[in-house]
């Protein structure tokens, strides 16, 4: 036993396999197959018919029932191999079924009416993409509204945020005065107080400013992120003071000083910052399942949960639904990966 | 234009006092330099000069008007920082540009300083480079031309030359002398490097924990330094300076013992020293010779630095620490004996507060 | 390369010329109030809308919640409300016994206690086992490093909505998740309606969301310890197994804690994926404290909100406690830390 062990340890650094290394990659193979494979069903998914949909055992990609236009009959019918009694297959489309029977016709001699076992018939399909699920909850769902809400939301907020916690910033890392540890910690003190603690009295406070049922509802009260402002805070310390100074005996003006000096030279933390506005804005969703309760202004998430939560859920929407609202952050994750793994790691922030 | 003064001006920061009571009066066209060791609060003097920062008590005016709430903008100083802080998100040009543009000045004007201020500084070919695409040297430059375009009432430079290497510190001085010669502008510059303040200035102000020290023109300072700390200050290498005691005393002359025993005859008078009074002998490396004899002091060789044109000698005189200045050559080892002749050296007398003592006149 | 530079620089400032005209138009009155407050008054200025947007939006809420726990009735405006001093949390610890949710005069909110609390210990165990794991598995000597590191990061930027739906779609009647079972001969199951696998489910689906996250700055731990140290242990011949416990593992502490603490506080307010997920159900086994409060304020027949905030005041002490925890870490980890 323990010569094995020591001919294993031997091999490690060589080129041989360690039994870490087995560990390593079985680890990180499930992890793919785990990770991204929920994700890919749900597209795989979110092809299928509904008849596909319903189907079990479910197959990996989506197929239908080839139909049939057959004379005398106003309905497509649905194809069929079938095995007669005398041991021939034929493929014949379906007229109706009876019990364990089915009855059906040859496509090309319409008139004569053939039972068959269903156990000795399989359908006859084809690979089919139902992109209609895609198409349809446009004019279904008010698809588009829910798009634009959570577009308008997602823009409007990530602007204000990076306006407002920039110019936070700007005060808090430029200026000297009284008062300015206590507004920092203010700020970070809010950390201390998330959404879930404040959602009663926060609601009322949104109603009485006439918010309720309004999309700046949903923006406001998300805008000044502290996280937003100690990050840009961060990056402005290392802006050297002289550079102010510099500016102020170039006649500018503060607010010059604010826009022409310090954001452009803050770019790179602003872009950290816009890019987490964006996830979180498009990902919120206690806040404007609570805010909106007009169809017409559900913002993609809250839309997206109230017709999953349906009674009679039709998933084939959902899915196809469900994938446009995944696409602006896989888009994020795919371009910008690099960019957000390094901004956490710096910082901690999510 | 560009007359600057300072009356009873001082800055603390919380409890901290860093400037007291500073009393100057800078004339119109005027090469000042502030000089002092680090931290001695000659860039908080400067910034209350600019208006980037508030004097707590005092009173500072320009061209004799009160100037201490009006903001920097409005003083029509220019400035050159210590790190030059070029805006590095904007090209040469338009940093030069950044300041006449707040002036709300029309574009050809502007045009027109710029190329003369680049012209000038021979920036020209740099104008649409970023400052990050710039050496050392040419940064320097760009911070001196963004003042100048300002054609401001006075320049004010803070330690403008430390960032550079040695060369280019010396190039650049002579090239700063020439540019105020040219411009007769009103100059004030912070520098903690004594050469620089004796090469460029018209008049030194020596500081030291954020009081004057001195006012004076270089050779006034270097000559007859005010106490022990100009003249540890001024001059290169530092004075040495010999501990004593006054023995007897005569009309223009006093006996002074040295630590080690030795007698010393010292050029002041009986009206200022008292006998037994402790003082110290203010001797500048340059001015003592090698050499025995009678009167010369015995000393201990620790290091030799020979440079070529001069050998700069560590010694060792009854425990106290003597840097002698040899013109010349001299084939001496460490741990020989020596003689240190003092009879041509000006010998500056300070009292046991490091205040000078005049000679008796 | 010097003419594409200028191009670009000249495409992107047409683009910026509206916001430049936006705030050169701004300048004039604010170089107006800047005389008039002068410098320091443009600090103010610049505080102000954070502050106010800040105040209004969570000092304020944060101060009237007290009010509101102390009002009863289903009526929203704080003056329409009449007050009940401590009723509302004499009602939340009315209970038989603390144990049994069932004997508690407000039983779902023992009930979302004690799912939290399972739910609390279970997933920010597992959570920091499998981020750990992934982490040290990452930070091998690895082909293609930062493609795994974005494999398993890729779900936290998916929106909580998307997580749960895709997991409701794996785990229902016709899901992957019966297709694999049935392929491999065995019987399938309708797990969400199953209490304990209902369970279950929401602490693998948070974990799956939200591990990459927390591997990522555990990853960072393990990568700024210097490379040095482990080949010193090994020059000393120290076994891979003790240079974990004694190297790894120690100097690793400091981001072990920040993870810790941000799971635990993450965890307590879980609500999302769980909600879409499992709606809180089957029955109320999957019921959390903030879809409780959320319930309570919002959605049950008979409102309540007095009893929401009082809950929801109870939930923050708890966050309180924790978030000073990892403050408290902190600054002692500094105060002893490496530089
Ligand atoms: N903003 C400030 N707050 C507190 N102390 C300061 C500030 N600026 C300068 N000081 C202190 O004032 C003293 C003088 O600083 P400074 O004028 O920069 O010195 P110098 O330029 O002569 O090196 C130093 O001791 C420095 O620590
Ligand atoms: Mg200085």
């Amino acid at each position: 036993m323990s010569r094995i062990v020591r001919f294993l340890t031997r091999r490690r650094g060589g080129k041989g396999w360690h039994w870490t290394d087995i560990v390593t990659w079985t680890w990180l193979v499930g992890g793919l197959l785990i990770m991204f494979g929920p994700a890919v069903w749900l597209v795989g998914s979110s092809f299928k018919s509904p008849a596909a949909l319903a189907e079990f055992p479910p197959t990996i990609l989506p197929y239908v029932t080839q139909k049939v236009t057959v004379e005398g009959y106003d309905k497509p019918l649905d194809l069929y191999e079938a095995t007669l009694e005398d041991g021939s297959t034929v493929v014949l489309a379906e007229v109706r079924r009876i019990g364990v029977m089915s009855q059906m016709v040859d496509p090309a001699k319409p008139g004569e009416i053939i039972k068959v076992n269903i156990a000795k018939r399989t359908p006859v399909r084809e690979m089919s993409f139902a992109t209609e699920n895609y198409t349809e909850p446009f004019t279904h769902f008010d698809f588009v509204r829910y798009l634009w809400n959570s577009v308008f939301v997602t823009v409007t907020a990530t602007l204000i945020t990076l306006v407002v916690n920039s110019m936070a910033a700007f005060a808090l890392s430029k200026y000297e005065f009284r008062g300015r540890t206590v507004a920092m910690l203010l700020i970070l003190a809010t950390l201390m107080v998330p959404l879930s603690v404040i959602m009663v009295p926060l609601y009322s406070i949104v109603s009485a400013l006439g918010l309720f049922n309004s999309l700046w509802g949903v923006i406001l009260p998300t805008v000044a992120t502290p996280t937003g402002v100690f990050i840009l805070r961060q990056y402005m310390l290392t802006i050297p003071d002289e550079l102010v100074d510099a500016a102020r005996m170039d006649k500018a003006s503060e607010w010059q000083i604010y826009w022409r000096i310090i954001l452009p030279l803050t770019a790179p933390a602003l872009a950290v910052l816009a890019i987490f506005s964006v996830v979180w804005r498009w990902n919120d969703f206690l806040w404007p399942l609570i805010v909106l309760s007009r169809k017409e202004l559900y913002t993609l998430q809250v839309g997206l949960s109230i017709y999953s939560g349906e009674l009679n859920v039709q998933w084939h929407f959902i899915l196809a639904m469900t994938v446009v609202t995944m696409i602006p952050v896989v888009l994020v994750f795919i371009f910008l990966q690099r960019f957000i793994t390094t901004g956490i790691a710096g910082t901690g922030l999510k | 234009m560009g007359h600057i003064k300072l009356t009873n001006v001082k800055k603390s920061f919380g409890a901290v006092d860093v400037i007291h009571d500073i009393n100057l009066e800078i004339m119109d066209g005027e090469f000042v330099v502030f000089v002092g060791p680090s931290g001695c609060g000659k860039s908080t003097l400067l910034r209350m000069i600019a208006g980037l920062d508030r004097p707590t008590s005092g009173e500072l005016a320009i061209d004799g008007k009160v100037v201490n709430t009006v903001p920097a903008a409005d003083r029509g100083l220019a400035m050159v920082f210590q790190s030059y802080a070029l805006y590095p998100h904007m090209s040469v040009r338009q940093n030069l540009a950044f300041g006449l543009e707040n002036t709300r000045m029309p574009k050809d004007e502007i045009a027109a300083r710029i190329a003369e201020a680049a012209r000038m500084l021979e920036i020209e070919p740099y104008l649409d480079r970023r400052p990050g695409q710039l050496s050392g040297g040419q940064r320097q430059r760009v911070a001196i031309g963004r003042a100048i375009v300002r054609r401001p009432v006075a320049f004010l430079l803070d330690e403008p030359l430390s960032n550079l290497d040695a060369e280019l510190r010396g190039s650049t001085r002579a090239e700063l002398a020439a540019l105020h010669a040219r411009l007769a502008a009103t100059m004030i510059y912070v520098t903690h490097d004594q050469v620089e303040a004796m090469t460029l200035a018209d008049r030194i102000v020596v500081l030291r924990a954020g009081r004057i020290e001195q006012v004076g023109t270089p050779l006034e300072l270097y000559n007859r330094p005010a106490n022990r700390f100009v003249a540890g200050f001024i001059g290169s290498p530092h004075m040495n300076f010999l501990e004593g005691t006054v023995e007897s005393m005569h009309a223009t002359r006093a006996i002074a013992t040295l630590a080690g025993g030795h007698r010393l005859e010292v050029p002041v008078g009986s009206a200022t020293v008292t006998k037994g009074a402790r003082i110290a002998l203010g001797v500048r490396p340059h001015h003592i010779a090698l050499g025995g004899g009678e009167a010369s002091i015995p000393a201990k060789i620790r290091l030799v630095e020979s440079l070529g044109a001069e050998t700069v000698l560590h010694a060792d005189v009854a425990g106290q620490k003597v840097l002698v200045v040899a013109p010349g050559q001299h084939d001496l080892e460490p741990g020989a004996d020596i003689g240190l002749s003092l009879s041509a050296a000006p010998i500056h007398v300070f009292d046991d507060k490091g205040l000078r003592l005049d000679h008796a006149l | 390369m010097r003419m594409d530079e200028s191009g670009r620089s000249g495409l992107s400032q047409i683009a910026m010329m509206p916001i430049h005209f936006l705030m050169g138009v701004l300048d004039a009155p604010l170089r107006w109030l800047q005389r008039a407050t002068g410098i320091n008054g443009m600090a103010a200025f610049f505080l102000l809308p954070n502050m106010m947007i800040f105040g209004v939006f969570v000092l304020l809420p944060f101060f009237i919640n007290f009010a509101y726990s102390m009002t009863g009735g289903t009526a929203l405006f704080l003056p329409d409300r009449s007050f009940v001093g401590a009723d509302q949390y004499a009602r939340l610890f009315d209970c038989g016994s603390y144990i049994d949710p069932g004997s508690c005069a407000e039983d779902t909110f023992w009930t979302a206690v004690r799912n939290t609390g399972w739910f609390v210990v279970l997933q920010v165990t597992l959570m920091i086992l499998v981020s750990l794991v992934t982490a040290l598995i990452l930070n091998r000597e690895l082909m293609a490093r930062s493609f795994w590191r974005a494999v398993f990061f890729f779900p936290v930027l998916l929106s909580p909505v998307v997580v749960g739906l895709i997991w409701k779609w794996i785990l229902q009647r016709q899901g992957l998740l019966n297709f694999g079972l049935y392929s491999l001969g065995f019987d399938p199951h309708v797990w969400l309606n199953d209490r304990n696998w209902s369970f279950a489910a929401t602490i693998g689906v948070s974990i799956w969301a939200h591990m990459g996250f927390y591997t990522l700055i555990l990853l960072a731990g393990l990568q700024a310890i210097p490379k040095d140290l482990y080949e010193a242990a090994e020059m000393d011949g120290t076994r891979p197994a003790r240079a974990f416990w004694r190297i790894t593992l120690p100097l690793l502490m400091p981001n072990l804690l920040v993870v810790v603490v941000l799971v635990l506080i993450r965890a307590v307010q879980i609500f999302d994926e769980v909600y879409v997920l499992t709606g809180g159900g089957p029955g109320t086994s999957t019921l959390y404290l903030t879809q409780y409060i959320y319930e309570t304020g919002f959605a049950a027949q008979l409102r309540n909100p007095g009893l929401a905030a009082a809950a929801s005041i109870l939930m923050g002490a708890v966050l309180v406690v924790l978030t000073l925890l990892q403050l408290g870490l902190g600054r002692s980890e500094k105060k002893g830390g490496r530089k």
